[in-house]
Formats: C-alpha cells, structure tokens, sequence
C-alpha cells in the first residue's frame, strides 16, 4: 500500500510539471503576448518596450525555467495589470471558490446519496425513474443557463435570494446549487450501482439472515461498502468542479479565482492566467490522489495496477 | 465472451431486423432518435423552413415578444432579439452550427483518442503507461480555462472552437477504446489474423476497429453533447463562435441584458440546447444498453 501510494505521488507531481509546461507553452504560442499586452493600435517601438520591460524578449526557454524556479516557491511573479502579486491575487480570490466548490458538493452529495440508496432499494420504482430523470435532465442543461434560470426563479421572481455578488451566505446558495447540479447524477448514479451490487452479495443475505432489520442491514452492512467509492468520485467532482466554477462566478459576479481567470484573460494578464490553470490542475491532482488511495484502501486489487 | 458461454439458440431472424426490434422497445433510444432527427431535419432545411433571413435587422422591431404573448405577433412566432432579428429564423439556423460543432468535435477527439487507446489497449506495457500519461495529464488540466484562454489569444472562431474542443475532448475516447482493446487483444479472430501473417494495421484496422464501432458510437453520442455545451458556454462567455452568427449559446448571452423583463430571450435558445444535449443523451444511453450483450441491462 505505501509503494502504491508513493508511486501515486511521483505521478501526480510530474502530471504536475507536464501541465506547467503544457499551460506555459500554449500561452507563449499560441499568439504574441507583447503585442496582445500593448494593444492592436500600439506601434512596433510600444510594443517592443512591452517586451523588454516584461522580460518577453528573453529565451523562451529562461522565460519558462526562471517561472517554474519561482513557481516551485509559490512565487508567481507580479500581475500585469495591477500592481499586486500574483500570490496576492491568489490569495484574495481562493476562498471564494473554494467556499463555493464546497458548498456545491455538499448539496450535491447531501441529495444524491439518498437518492441513490433509494433507487436502488426500490429498483425500478417511481423512485427510481425520478432520480433517473433528475440526472438526465441534470446532464442535459448548460450550466450558464441554469444559473440564469435560477436567478429569474429564485431571486427575481420569488425574491427569496440576491441576484449576485458574494457578501453573505446567502449568496453562495444560488451559485452553490448550479455548480453542484453538475456533479450529482454521477454521484447518484454511482451510488445507485454500489448499492445494487452489494445488496446482492452474500454478506447481506447472511446479514438479512440473521434477522437483522432492513434499516440495520442497509446502513450498517451495505452503505458502509457502497460508498467509499462515491467519496472518492466526490473529490474528482470537486476537482472538476474548481475547474468549471469560471462559468458560474461569471454569471453570479462572485469573486472567485474563475472570475480572476477570466478577468485576467481579458485583460491580457497572463501571469495571472498561468497561475490559476496550475493550481487548479494542482488541486485536480491532490484530489485525484487521494480518490485513488482511498480505491485502493477498500480494494486492494487496484494497488498494483 | 458469448462464443463460450451457453446460451438459448437465437431465433432465426437476422441480426439487424433483432438489433431494431430491440431498439425500438427501448424507450430512451426511441425518444432521443425522434428529438435527433428533428432537429437535424429542421437544421438541414432551415434556409427553407426559416420565415425570416437570420441576419436581417429590423430596428423598428426590436425585442418582440413570442406570438403567445398579447403584444406577440404571428410575423414572429418566436419573437425578435434586440435587433430586431427574427428569433425562429436564429434558433433554425442556429441548429447547424450546434450540430455541426458536435460532429466536428467528436470526429476529431474521437480520432486522436481512438489511435492512441488503440495502441495502448494493443500494445500495452510501455506504449500503455505513456499514453495513460498523457490521459491522466489531460484530465488535470481545466478545460474551460484552458480553452478560453487559448481563444482569446488566437480569436474565438467557429474553426478554433472545433479545433480546440477536438483536442481537448478526447480523453473519454482513448479511456473506452483502452480497455476494449485489453479484452479483445488475445481473442482467437485476433490471433488468428495474426498466424495467417497479416501486418499489425491491418489487425489494427480491419480486425479490431470494426469490433469497437458499438462502444465508439456510444462514447461520440456523449463526447458530441459534450461539445455543443461547451461550444454555448464558449460563445456565451465571448470566447466562441461570433456574432452575427447564430449560437444558442451567444443568443442566451445576447439575451442576458434584456432577461428580468423578457425572460424568454434565455428561456427560448436555453430549451432548446437542453432538449438537443437531452436527446444526445438518450441515444447514447440507449446505444449502450440495446448493444450489451443479451440479458443484460
């Protein structure tokens, strides 16, 4: 177990460096920073000032290793565009999301585990059919859209909760149940699987056997094995979740790291761009990690793979 | 795996007509088909079925409401935008663009995810560790971020959103084709191509490919609603296809200005994309389940 784990580990930190490498590369590629920093109008003596006073006209490859020297020490230099560090920034913003992505998958864990034993107790019942529709239709919706319904139904309509912004918790509600919308038919439907597979395992059956109650037997014995799986299918949810929050802070002006990016991608900020992609692949990752070691807690066969 | 298994013999009626039969029973697939087609029907013949050009402005009639309302007007069945554009004429037209973007998307992801599950799958040690590398590096990175990013730099177009969903899309592919190919490398079809001297892509191509078809259906069905939600999410953020083209995604951010007092300027374009990704859904569901093996659900 503590070889897998390590080997685990070594995994992660080069996905790590890849993604450093790969988000650094595709920034610097895919189009003249100091052109897009100076603006279409400037003149070819701006934007060469750009270049040189953003140390653009160095090696690409110092470029990259000086950035990766500094990044390793969660130094991500200073934003173009305020005066700041990027950390700063960072900093500021980090809560927010992770405030947001928290709640989100709290609610959509809070309702799809339920939902999921219930389904699978009553296979093929009404229940049953109405999780499955919850999730198809979960799947079906664009996620801005959702959050724009919301706020028509919830906050203009029946004015029950604020538009936007990010000064109470009130706020988060909104922006929490379109995000986690996202993340709960899998959840449910993973749960639903878990608990149809060890509700026909033999264990139950010497569980029911016994004269256990229903309750007993189903909380004790099977929801106990079911669900390790689905927390760690949580923390990959988060993690994609982190990833996905752009859109939704956008839409409910929170001022989370998504909103930063986006912000900083329309202001031609690219330290600041570069920095959030790494570290929310950095939090994918950590997250990913610990769903693979707890797989392979409950089941040792996935270690040697 | 149903060659050693004992099994009733199948009635005689040939694969394709049981293959139907068996889709038509299922609900899902049904219901998603009929959604498909019409909405492919009224995107091939939207020059023809649309009652407005989709471009055209008319100033002096801006923000129509729907015909159902009391200031709606049969001229516009649907309503107009803010520039007076006739909304049903957008949605039909819009429709290509969706479904183009999803098929684009899909056969580029499924190509570059097929070869390399392919080889993974087939040739595995070494070639399977580097290419769940590759899979595993992918998944890290956030494909909203990442792809907002990269349009804003080159400018969002309908090319570069096809591009870069197509590369960013193709994890699912190389996953599913993967372990495919695990089950089917040492099957006796395999093997006996193999001694009968025949080259690795001609296995490759001719033996193993058409074996995978069913399970690439199923995962392009999902990879294309995929695509059509990220395209509308691109283009509502500002970063996609651009205007004056009609996306459903840039009709709900057109719309976003104007929604406290018009709401079906999102609620119209909103539907509809969710009814299209809905009826994706369900054919790719429903293509998983019809092609299990028999019995299993």
């Amino acid at each position: 177990m503590l070889s897998y784990v390590f080997r685990r580990l070594l995994v992660g930190l080069s996905v790590m460096l890849t993604v450093a490498v790969i988000s650094f590369m595709l920034l610097h590629l895919s189009g003249d920073l100091a052109t897009a920093i100076a603006g279409p109008e400037s003149s070819a003596a701006d934007v060469e000032k750009v270049r040189v006073q953003y140390g653009l006209d160095r090696p690409m490859i110092t470029q990259f290793t000086d950035w990766l020297g500094s990044a390793v020490r969660l130094d991500f230099g200073r934003s173009f565009y305020f005066q700041n560090t990027v950390m700063e920034l960072v900093g500021e913003r980090l809560p927010v999301t992770l405030k947001l992505g928290g709640v989100a998958l709290l609610l959509a864990v809070i309702v799809a585990i339920p939902l999921g034993v219930l389904a699978a107790i009553y296979r093929d019942s009404w229940v049953d059919r109405l999780s499955l529709l919850v999730a198809v239709v979960g799947q079906a919706m664009p996620n801005f859209w959702f959050a724009l319904s919301l706020i028509l139904l919830f906050a203009v309509g029946l004015k029950w909760l604020p538009v936007a912004g990010n000064t109470s918790w009130q706020h988060f509600i909104l922006p929490a149940v379109a995000l986690g919308y996202y993340a709960m038919p899998s959840l449910m439907r993973l749960t639903r699987a878990g608990m149809l597979d060890v509700l026909g395992s033999d264990y139950i059956r010497t569980a029911r056997a016994k004269g256990l109650s229903p309750a007993r037997v189903v909380f004790k014995h099977a929801l106990r094995n079911a669900i390790i799986p689905v927390m760690a299918l949580a923390a990959v949810e988060l993690g994609f979740m982190l990833g996905g929050s752009v859109v939704i802070e956008s839409v409910y002006s929170l001022q989370g790291l998504g909103q930063l990016a986006w912000d900083s991608i329309s202001r031609n900020d690219y330290p600041v761009v570069q920095a959030v992609v790494l570290i929310i692949a950095v939090f994918y990752i950590g997250l990913t990690f610990v769903a693979d070691v707890l797989n392979a807690a409950l089941d040792p066969r996935m270690r040697t793979r | 795996m149903s060659s050693t298994s004992l099994s009733l013999p199948l009635p005689s009626v040939p694969a394709w007509r049981r293959g139907l039969r068996r889709s038509l029973g299922h609900r899902g697939l049904v219901i998603g088909s009929v959604i498909l087609a019409l909405i492919a029907l009224a995107a091939l013949f939207a020059p023809w079925l649309a009652p407005h050009d989709p471009y055209a402005q008319e100033v002096t009639q801006r923000l129509i409401p729907p015909a159902w309302y009391a200031k709606g007007s049969w001229e516009h069945l649907l309503g107009t935008d803010k520039l007076g554009r006739d909304y049903l004429s957008r949605l039909l037209f819009g429709a290509r663009v969706s479904l183009f973007i999803g098929l684009a998307t899909a056969l580029i992801s499924g190509l570059i995810g097929t070869t390399m599950g392919v080889l993974a799958g087939y040739y595995g040690g070494r070639v399977d560790a580097v290419v769940s590398y590759i899979v595993t590096t992918r998944l890290a990175m956030p494909v909203v971020l990442v792809a907002l990013a990269t349009a804003s730099l080159v400018g969002g177009s309908l090319k570069v959103v096809i591009v870069l969903l197509g590369v960013l899309l193709w994890d699912r592919f190389a996953i599913v084709t993967r372990s495919a190919t695990q089950q089917l490398r040492d099957a006796e079809f395999i093997a006996a191509a193999k001694s009968l001297g025949a080259s690795t892509p001609y296995i490759l191509l001719r033996e193993l490919l058409p074996n995978l078809m069913s399970a690439l259906t199923v995962v392009a069905t999902l990879e294309m609603a995929h695509a059509i939600l990220l395209e509308a999410t691109l283009s509502f953020l500002g970063l996609g296809v651009q205007p004056p083209t009609p996306s459903w995604g840039l009709m709900v951010a057109e719309g976003k200005a104007y929604m406290f007092f018009q709401p079906w300027v999102i609620v119209i374009p909103g539907v509809v994309l969710a009814v299209l990704v809905l009826g994706i859904n369900l054919v790719g569901d429903g293509l998983r389940d019809v092609s299990a093996p028999d019995g299993r659900n």
